[in-house]
């Protein structure tokens, strides 16, 4: 019954799965950074830095991520010339360049899922820090961020698993990780139900002990007040 | 301008902020200058590819199908999500074990998969026991599948916005002697509503671009599949993905100030309500615009 | 709910409406009825974007080799051509669509080979094509051993340039993308050197307004695309009577005529009429 795994081997079924990850990793820590700049720029001082991040975030949420992704590989590569650094090889670069929109697409819910934490600081805390003659950067840095980040980690987890499922969206360019592999074997085997149930499996494995171990850490660190 | 990060900025500080000002528009504009220049070396910009969405067919035998479509399974997911959300939300925090426990793990299921696959199963399993046609079977398993997934999350926004109001809350409600069901209806859900408008309203944002997953495996006539008809026809790859870009931004821009709007109304009707989240506060930073406030909402694009 | 059964009966009427006036349609098409109607209707599965072979026109209306042979051999099944229903159906869907009866047959650049076979039947072949490499009209790209590290692209799902990969130059780097407009646009960028699957379709993209004159086809037979009608499997009834037709097709020259007119502009050199049931390995 599950005999069509077995004939698959560039890329296994493990393989893909792994491609998976690296891309949630590696977009997940991209999309924190390009997410906390974003929001920084959100509350700064400086009004064009201010209409940027609303803008970008405005724009980037409300296109559907394939195209974000596609216009990675159209766009950027294909018409803009953007290789990534890896001009000769085609799956170094469309790898980097799902990265690459990952990133665009999912820092703009970390910036907003950030600002909402900024919002559950007390006013007092950056208040006070004012008082005391902090200037913009370090009440950001040194007050109000480390307050914001443990009070978002629950929504911050959801952004996670949501990205660990828009990996899937990466297959459009042809990185060959779990998504495309599935593409593959459904067009290949009659099994379509029982190829999906064995992908949703492997989601499910990635995603539900991301959201409990994250769950259980948000109400760790969460600030008792 | 003020803000309770910083304080109104003096001379120095206004000096140092138009400096930054212009560096930061002069990098802005250095990008827009390259981003045009190459489109236009690359010949992206020549009229022929643009011109066919000033004519009309390209708009009444593509495009403007593909929309109804997009609108009609994104309205039909948002209506019967909406209240199956609630409902999942409040059984996931019942006092009794037995509701409790099956809504959570339907909630954690349905939130751990792939918008795509929900998509695909829906699809097989109306082709074995439905009669459904089979030119409305797509609309109806993409449907499906944004429904199962949304209204998962839904739950969880519902859940967390219950969770997140203050416990007098309740604990006046009791004391008052409301019985359970009256205290959510009356005074727990209504508020919870109010401070997650936003995190909803991001949640319909995905709802409407998910549809076009749709697309992409079961042959959904929506947007993004009639788009690849339409640059087959007219050779125009990127500028019609622009175009669809542009179209989706609008139609979720439209959704976002509608919220934005009722959110108003309902913060200026039962001021001070969703105290929790002081958001009033920081109002200069998000005015007109929603902010995911539990940013639930990167959503499940496939 | 009405306003949805309305509003899509209404589209469904307007894009009928419009194929029927194309096709001259003498009835006005009202009982577009759900499928299992009262057998009035024929649905068939076509491509919606592959110029030459199934494409739907700005006007609504439905053009291609493939659209014609369809047309052709559903007349000769008793439809008319206003009772025919087009449904798009993608590469990866097309066994799919012809098991569930989604579809009554399948013409969409529909390659017959013995995997397929186990899933679906066959008729015809009806047109043999060869896979080649699409390349711009100064590259100098002639064998497919050229290829090694160049940048080559072809369809995602496509097993044509994992093909040329495999067996041909094991250098090339490969792309797959959504589908071969953008691969085609990729090439006009510079962005890639060739793309690759069958000729009748590459000819169709090339002949395009925005493309003419850019790219030229290399005429290497990387293959033999045996273009088949699909059916659900085991109606051989149905076979017959499109082999049949398809037959009569070649013999009272409708089969030249509609390679004539679309394949015509491409420039696009077919081979003859393949002999039903004669599968060019």
């Amino acid at each position: 019954m599950f005999d069509f795994l077995s004939d698959y081997d560039d890329p296994t079924l493990l393989g893909a799965f792994w491609v998976t990850v690296q891309l949630t990793v590696l977009s997940a820590i991209g999309s924190l950074i390009w997410g906390t700049l974003l929001a920084a720029m959100r509350v700064s001082p400086v009004p064009l830095m201010r209409g940027f991040g609303t803008a970008y975030v405005n724009i980037v949420r409300n296109i559907p991520l394939t195209v974000i992704i596609v216009f990675t590989s159209l766009g950027l590569a294909n018409i803009f010339g953007v290789t990534m650094g890896v001009p000769d090889d085609f799956e170094a670069k469309a790898f980097r360049l799902a990265v690459l929109g990952l990133v665009a697409y999912t820092g703009a819910f970390v910036c907003e899922a950030i600002r909402s934490g900024i919002n559950t600081v007390p006013v007092g805390q950056a208040e006070a820090a004012r008082a005391i003659g902090l200037s913009f950067s370090q009440v950001l840095r040194l007050i109000v961020l480390p307050q914001a980040f443990r009070s978002v980690i629950g929504p911050l987890a959801n952004v996670l698993i949501a990205l660990t499922k828009n990996t899937t969206v990466a297959a459009t360019i042809g990185v060959a990780e779990a998504a495309l592999l599935m593409k593959d074997m459904i067009e290949n085997e009659a099994q379509t139900v029982l190829i999906g149930a064995v992908f949703a499996f492997g989601f499910v494995v990635l995603t539900l002990p991301t959201g409990l171990i994250l769950g259980w850490l948000s109400k760790r660190l969460a600030v008792k007040r | 301008m003020t803000s309770i990060l910083y304080d109104a900025p003096g001379p120095r500080a206004k000096r140092r902020n138009v400096l930054f000002s212009v560096v930061f528009f002069v990098l802005l504009a250095l990008l827009l200058w390259w981003i045009w220049q190459t489109m236009d070396e690359k010949n992206q910009l020549e009229w022929a590819l643009w011109k066919p969405f000033t004519t009309s067919e390209a708009w009444t035998t593509y495009l403007l199908p593909g929309l109804a479509d997009t609108l009609k399974a994104a309205a039909l997911s948002m209506v019967i999500a909406l209240p199956l959300g609630a409902v999942l939300g409040i059984a996931r925090m019942s006092d009794h074990r037995w509701v409790r426990i099956p809504s959570g793990a339907v909630v954690e299921f349905f939130r751990a998969i792939p918008v795509l696959l929900l998509m695909l199963f829906a699809n097989e399993f109306y082709v074995r026991s439905t009669g459904i046609p089979s030119d409305e079977r797509p609309l109806y398993a993409v449907v499906t599948g944004l429904v199962l997934y949304n209204a998962s999350v839904l739950a969880e926004i519902v859940r967390a916005g219950i969770l997140s109001l203050p416990k007098g809350q309740s604990e006046a409600a009791m004391a008052i002697g409301l019985r359970k069901g009256q205290t959510m209806s009356s005074i727990l859900l209504p508020q919870a509503v109010t401070a997650m408008l936003p995190a909803i309203v991001s949640q319909l944002v995905v709802i409407v671009k998910d549809t076009a997953l749709g697309g992409v495996m079961l042959g959904f006539t929506e947007l993004l599949n009639t788009r690849s008809t339409l640059a087959a026809n007219y050779a125009n790859v990127i500028p019609s993905f622009i175009v669809v870009a542009v179209i989706f931004i609008i139609l979720n821009f439209i959704l976002t100030s509608f919220a934005s709007w009722l959110e108003r109304r309902l913060r200026r009707s039962k001021r001070s309500t969703g105290a929790v989240l002081g958001a009033d506060k920081v109002d200069d930073v998000n005015a007109a615009e929603v902010g995911g406030t539990y940013g639930t909402g990167a959503g499940g694009t496939i | 709910m009405k306003l949805r059964k309305v509003s899509a009966a209404a589209a469904t009427a307007l894009v009928l409406g419009l194929t029927a006036t194309a096709c001259g349609g003498d009835d006005g098409g009202d009982s577009n009825g759900s499928g299992s109607g009262g057998g009035d209707k024929i649905k068939i599965g076509i491509k919606y974007d592959q110029p030459g072979l199934g494409l739907k026109e700005p006007d609504g209306s439905f053009s291609g080799f493939d659209v014609d042979v369809a047309t052709y051999v559903a007349k000769e099944l008793g439809y008319e051509p206003d009772q025919i229903e087009w449904v798009e159906t993608k590469s990866a869907d097309r066994e799919n669509a012809l098991s569930r009866g989604d579809v009554k047959m399948i013409a969409a650049t529909y390659s017959i080979t013995d995997e397929r076979k186990q899933k679906v039947d066959f008729a015809g072949p009806y047109l043999l094509a060869h896979q080649d490499l699409l390349v711009k009209t100064d590259s100098d790209i002639k064998e497919g051993t050229d290829l090694n590290g160049k940048k080559l692209c072809s369809v995602a799902g496509s097993t044509s340039a994992q093909n040329v990969k495999d067996e041909i130059a094991p250098k090339a780097q490969l792309q797959r993308l959504g589908g071969y407009s953008e691969c085609i646009a990729g090439l006009q960028s510079g962005a890639l050197d060739a793309v690759t699957t069958d000729d009748s379709i590459l000819a169709g993209f090339a002949a395009q307004e925005q493309y003419k004159g850019q790219f030229k086809l290399t005429g290497l037979k990387l293959s033999n695309e045996n273009y088949g009608i699909g059916v659900k499997k085991g109606d051989t009834a149905t076979v017959n009577k499109i082999n049949d037709a398809l037959e009569k097709m070649v013999s009272d020259g409708a089969w030249e005529k509609a390679v004539k007119d679309n394949f015509g502009p491409a420039n696009y050199k077919n081979e003859p009429a393949p002999k039903i049931g004669q599968i060019v390995q």
